[in-house]
């Protein structure tokens, strides 16, 4: 799981198509968290300063979620965890604000709740949004995602949050691999 | 018994849908920006398309970085102008204004379905039409299909009653909504305005409101289509496209807010989010560097006549910078031959091309450390200008121009 990811953050390139694979396999994910507050715009995740940079992602990702904590791009590791408050991603369209997480390695996003705009453009590109309680996770805290079962393990504090699941549509498009792959599989939407 | 969003998503889905629903619906209009635009390119090539399904409506706009301020922006504008010829989509190049406002003037009518790759794609909501932001693989699929898939949200109903006070704007009255709902309030619900100062509003003041209605999460912010709608298509050369949309008695909101515009005052929002509001009346002295008026929120021409009205004769204060940015080419000649722009340049502000200038924090009036802007825009998230340790208040064009006059965040109600 760690290589795979490494190497998109190496590769250029980096597919935002398609769901990472070794989550699904078997429904488990596992990472440090990292904790954030409410609100976390896309201008702290993606800052418009960087602008040019939106046609190098891998690039951009060197910046993600600079604005919030200017440390997370070194910090995080393949497989992490983001844990936010209320409302996370809220702002603007930009679907590089979800992209560059993911190329960055970022395993999945927890949040009270999400912003509409980003959590539709998370699961187009196939990285896992969850709804869950965040109170209890702090920063370091190992994670175990349980996709299946639907609960988040906090294995440092020795406790189940329990998430909601995704709505039925989300998750034909998130196992399809995203929403082109959706798309070219079922020649135009079968939802 | 429908509401708005209902009606039009039924009529675009080919069968009766209603809130809760999940919907695939035609598409009129499909946009994306310099900013979203390449990414939605490359992966409308992913699907394996190298044409839009409706070309005339399918527009690519170059506002966030126009002209261009550096190559690798120069490189991207160059993917969307080739893009565009390869794919017959049309074009808004750079000197064209900013994608919410050229779809207000030139392409939405009311009871379209129109979306696009920036979230303030609401703004179109003020003519009667559902529209939507979304991010750049969802706009691919449209631009690809002319479909979309949609959840049909809910509705909240906000009945805009009572007086406006002198000095108070559409601007005042929707960072008033948003202090109370919150920056998640109405988060994948469509926001239905209604109540009797709605019904009086110029469309302009419609835009204003309805492109605000992101922030406080909502997916659409709706007038009805009426006679003020018609008599603007009509100004726009484009009557034929009216058609009056109004709710159904006895549609089934989800809450009604109720809002006596006659308690409105001039409200600002202060660092760093929109629903962080206040009183104008009511803040502590805030002395301001730069000044912006513009933007897809009030860039229009009633928001710089009301600008030139309280800078005319007047010079803005000392260590000021006054930066106006025409909402598009149309409102810049019309405020050219009204006299507008020479009032605004002789007051001692820097016009610059229509677009979407600062806002975003890419070129144009980035700020210095410590700096303090008040801006007529939509949103002042840490950075958004292009620098996280900058302060950036919201207001009505009234406001900001009182302000720039007086060197900090003051009352527009002394200068009327
Ligand atoms: S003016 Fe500002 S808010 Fe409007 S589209 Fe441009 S960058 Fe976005």
């Amino acid at each position: 799981m760690e290589n795979n990811n490494s190497a998109k953050i190496k590769n250029e390139n980096a597919s935002l198509n398609g769901n990472d694979k070794n989550n699904k396999d078997n429904g488990m994910m596992r990472g440090r968290g990292f904790k954030f507050g409410d609100d976390i715009s896309t201008d702290l995740i993606a800052p418009g300063r960087y602008f040019h940079l939106r046609s190098n992602m891998a690039e951009l990702a060197k910046h993600v979620l600079e604005d919030a904590d200017p440390g997370f791009a070194s910090k995080v590791k393949p497989g992490d965890i983001v844990a936010g408050g209320r409302n996370f991603g809220l702002g603007s369209s930009r679907e590089h604000a979800p992209a560059i997480m993911k190329i960055a390695g970022v395993g999945a996003v927890l949040a009270k709740s999400f912003a509409r705009i980003f959590f539709r453009n998370s699961i187009n590109i196939g990285l896992t949004v969850l709804i869950c309680d965040t109170d209890k996770i702090d920063e370091g805290d190992m994670l175990e995602i349980d996709l299946r079962k639907g609960v988040v393990r906090n294995l440092t504090k020795n406790l189940e949050i329990r998430f909601n699941p995704l709505p039925e549509v989300m998750i034909k498009i998130l196992s399809d691999g995203g929403l082109v792959d959706h798309i070219i599989k079922n020649k135009g939407f079968n939802l | 018994m429908k509401t708005i969003t209902e009606k039009i998503l039924s009529s675009h889905a080919g069968r009766d849908v209603r809130a809760g629903d999940i919907a695939v619906v035609d598409v009129d209009i499909v946009m994306a920006q310099d900013g979203t635009g390449p990414l939605a390119v490359s992966q409308i090539k992913k699907l394996g398309f190298s044409k839009v399904a409706n070309p005339a409506k399918s527009i690519f706009f170059i506002d966030h970085a126009a002209p261009s301020p550096r190559k690798e922006l120069s490189d991207s504008h160059k993917v969307l102008r080739d893009f565009a010829k390869e794919s017959g989509a049309r074009l808004s190049d750079i000197g064209e204004g900013v994608c919410h406002q050229i779809l207000v003037e030139s392409y939405v009518c009311p009871g379209d379905v129109v979306i696009g790759a920036d979230s303030h794609t609401c703004t179109s909501g003020a003519l009667g039409a559902f529209a939507t932001g979304m991010g750049s693989t969802d706009i691919a699929v449209g631009f690809a299909l002319a479909k979309t898939w949609l959840l049909v949200p809910q509705t909240i109903k906000v009945n805009f009653n009572g007086k406006l006070g002198k000095g108070v704007y559409a601007k005042d009255l929707i960072i008033y909504l948003i202090g109370k709902i919150t920056a998640d309030g109405a988060t994948y619900k469509a926001l239905e305005f209604s109540g009797s100062v709605s019904s009086g509003l110029t469309i302009e003041d419609r835009f204003t409101i309805s492109n605000m209605a992101v922030e406080a999460g909502a997916k659409a912010g709706i007038f009805a289509a009426d006679e003020t709608t018609n008599r603007y298509l009509g100004q726009r050369g484009r009557a034929e496209c009216f058609k009056e949309i109004r709710a159904d008695e006895g549609a089934k909101y989800e809450a009604e807010i109720d809002i006596d515009c006659t308690e409105v005052e001039p409200m600002i929002s202060m660092p760093h989010t929109v629903d962080n509001t206040m009183p104008v009346s009511r803040i502590d002295k805030v002395k301001v560097d730069q000044v912006l008026i513009g933007t897809c929120t009030n860039g229009r021409l009633n928001d710089l006549k009301i600008a030139a009205g309280i800078l005319k004769g007047r010079k803005i204060a000392e260590g000021v910078r006054l930066i106006v940015a025409p909402a598009s080419r149309i409102v810049y000649l019309e405020a050219l031959r009204a006299g507008i722009i020479e009032t605004l340049i002789e007051s001692g502000a820097t016009v610059i091309s229509p677009g979407c200038g600062p806002c975003v924090g890419i070129h144009q009036g980035i700020l210095g450390d410590g700096e303090v802007c008040l801006s007529t825009q939509n949103r002042n998230f840490k950075g958004r200008m292009g620098n996280p340790d900058a302060f950036i208040y919201l207001s009505s064009p009234a406001t900001a121009a009182w302000s720039a006059v007086r060197g900090f965040i003051a009352d527009p109600r002394e200068a009327l």
